[in-house]
């Protein structure tokens, strides 16, 4: 019989802690599934971040380094600049790149650092219990924003892909979502693309990934995942905002 | 010393040559006065060694830039002054956390705030307490001269990687504006073997650095196992003495105020006072064991420092309270050796029999 599902070799053979219904556990496998792909196990150099995604290094049977909060996109520098034949990733949440990091992540996409980054927008702080996130949708209500996010006093929600496609030094740049079978294999098709800018040395890499928070949300699995599609996708719209040509 | 092959170089790029022969494969630094000479030479020679220089967005990407690349193993500096040290402070706070090694130079100026340019010792505190969270603690080595900037800049390389922690080189605008001989010389420490470093899981396992311990009991143990670690780098104090064996009274500086006071203290004993001069090589850790035996026979001490009082606390706990006298010079002026003489001998007539 032909086996036509399997765990990743990337991917560690333990249980994610993620909630149920996170979205964490699905994109995780997605970036397994790209260094298998493309052979990159043993010379991948994880990079995790501070929030939900930090224990990254439970289940990548990669190298890992854990950055501080906000500076994965400084840390991923430093090590690729003196590994430049290997690959390297970050893998940040909302808070860690659009907030307190958004001076690094703008400063390496910029310096076209051969990174590829891994962008998770659940629109909320999910590790620290539901705060506000720059990415937190306006009336929206977190723990910070009881009331619902206002623009008058928190400002809008920060759209990063398109900032980041806004820079010269950026190859590609996408945003996906996982929550339909579509939307996952489109999303897939856009990580091998920004892993392949990096492998053949053309530049930036960044996907962002809308993601469901049921447990901050206050939502089920299921109204979560729907909550994406409906809420979530108008106000961030999906799609490859850009795309270098090879040789361009 | 044959002066014959010596340059004459400014301290902020005797720092910069050191770390080049100590093998600095990577330095990443932003821009601040007064030690823009470092990443200006930096620049301009280290890609000539083979190595990559980078400025950064920030003194926070620089220390975070040296994480990563000195997490690949490599050789990696970063510098700035004062306010862009204290910005380095997470990362430091991380760097001993997760055990990496990186040499960080604070030329520093003055504060609090953004003070002034001038010269100051007021980072004592931040560079030897360990000026971010947690408890840890880096080497700090405090250099006087130029060719000490070299010397010890290459020593700090080596100590990092002897170690997996991270090592400041303490100096202040002075040293590093000032110009004066340097006699180059190899670089002899060895090579350490470093079998933690990310170099892509070839063959073996995956590796992994972090700070993050959560599970019960886990942190304690880490935290311990650092302590003694800590402990262990005893074993590096450095320190200078001149003229102490028969001192009655013993004054006690680092950096560049003992260097201006070599010349007080010369000037003391001309005048037939029992004066010597205790230099802190090391000023994390502390020589105190060296300054507690030099209690029991010199009848006093006096702590010399250019702000208002941050060393003079270490030198009391190594001498014990009631022996110590202070001059303190907060930044915006330099003291001249005369002037620092005058303040020796006011002590001297005051406390010496």
């Amino acid at each position: 019989m032909k086996q036509v599902f399997k765990r990743p070799k990337s991917l560690a053979d333990v249980p994610f802690h993620f909630c149920p219904g996170c979205h964490h556990g699905t994109i995780h496998r997605l970036v397994a599934e790209c260094i298998d792909r493309f052979g990159l196990q043993e010379r991948t150099i994880g990079v995790a971040s501070v929030g939900c995604s930090v224990f990254l290094y439970d289940y990548f049977a990669v190298d890992v380094l854990e950055a501080p909060h906000g500076r994965a996109a400084a840390a991923a520098t430093g090590v690729k600049r003196a590994r430049p034949d290997d690959f390297v990733f970050t893998y940040q949440g909302d808070g860690d790149l659009a907030a307190i990091g958004t001076a690094e992540i703008i400063h390496a996409a910029n310096r076209g650092e051969r990174i590829t980054v891994v962008f998770v927008n659940n629109a909320v702080f999910g590790m620290t219990g539901g705060q506000m996130a720059p990415t937190t949708l306006l009336a929206q209500q977190t723990t910070t924003t009881p009331f619902g996010r206002e623009e008058t006093v928190n400002g809008y929600p920060i759209r990063m892909t398109e900032i980041m496609a806004q820079l010269t030094g950026t190859a590609y740049v996408a945003r996906c979502a996982v929550d339909t079978p579509k939307n996952l294999m489109r999303a897939k098709k856009s990580l091998q693309k920004a892993f392949e800018v990096q492998v053949e040395n053309r530049g930036f890499g960044f996907v962002e990934f809308l993601s469901a928070c049921p447990t901050n949300w206050k939502m089920t699995p299921q109204q979560a995942t729907t909550h994406v599609t409906e809420v979530m996708i108008p106000y961030y719209p999906l799609g490859v905002y850009k795309e270098e040509k090879k040789g361009s | 010393m044959s002066r014959s092959n010596a340059l004459l170089v400014k301290g902020n790029e005797a720092i910069g040559m050191g770390a080049i022969e100590a093998g600095c494969q990577f330095y990443f630094g932003y821009p601040i006065t007064p030690q823009n000479d470092i990443p200006e030479f930096m620049s301009r020679h280290l890609p000539e060694a083979g190595g990559s220089f980078l400025q950064a967005e920030s003194e926070i990407a620089s220390i975070n830039m040296l994480m990563g690349a000195a997490a690949t193993g490599a050789r990696v500096m970063t510098s700035s002054s004062s306010p862009g040290i204290s910005l380095k402070q997470e990362g430091i706070s991380y760097l001993c956390g997760s055990q990496i090694p990186g040499v960080i130079v604070n030329m520093s100026r003055s504060g609090p705030g953004l003070g002034g340019i001038s010269p100051s010792q007021g980072d004592y505190f931040q560079a030897t307490r360990g000026g971010g969270h947690g408890d840890y603690r880096t080497i700090v080595l405090a250099p006087h001269s130029v060719q000490e900037c070299y010397d010890l800049t290459m020593r700090a390389f080596d100590l990092a990687d002897r170690y997996r922690n991270p090592v400041m080189v303490l100096g202040d605008a002075l040293l590093g504006q000032m110009k004066e001989p340097l006699k180059p010389r190899k670089h002899r420490g060895r090579a350490v073997d470093k079998d933690w470093v990310l170099t892509g899981a070839r063959g073996r396992k995956p590796r992994l650095l972090k700070s993050l311990y959560l599970s019960e009991g886990e942190l304690t143990k880490h935290n311990w196992m650092l302590h003694r670690k800590y402990r262990s780098m005893r074993r590096e104090v450095r320190f200078e003495s001149v003229g102490v064996e028969d001192a009655k009274l013993v004054v006690v500086a680092f950096g560049s105020v003992a260097r201006i006071l070599k010349n007080s203290v010369s000037m003391a004993r001309e005048q037939g006072m029992a004066v010597g001069l205790f230099r802190p090589i090391t000023v994390y850790p502390f020589p105190q064991a060296a300054l507690r035996k030099l209690a029991g026979r010199v009848e006093r001490f006096m702590a010399l420092e250019l702000s208002t009082g941050q060393m003079v606390e270490d030198l009391e706990l190594a001498v014990g309270p009631g022996t110590v006298d202070f001059y303190g010079r907060p930044p915006g002026s330099i003291p001249s050796p005369d002037e620092l003489y005058r303040e020796i001998r006011k002590v001297y007539r005051k406390r010496i029999r």
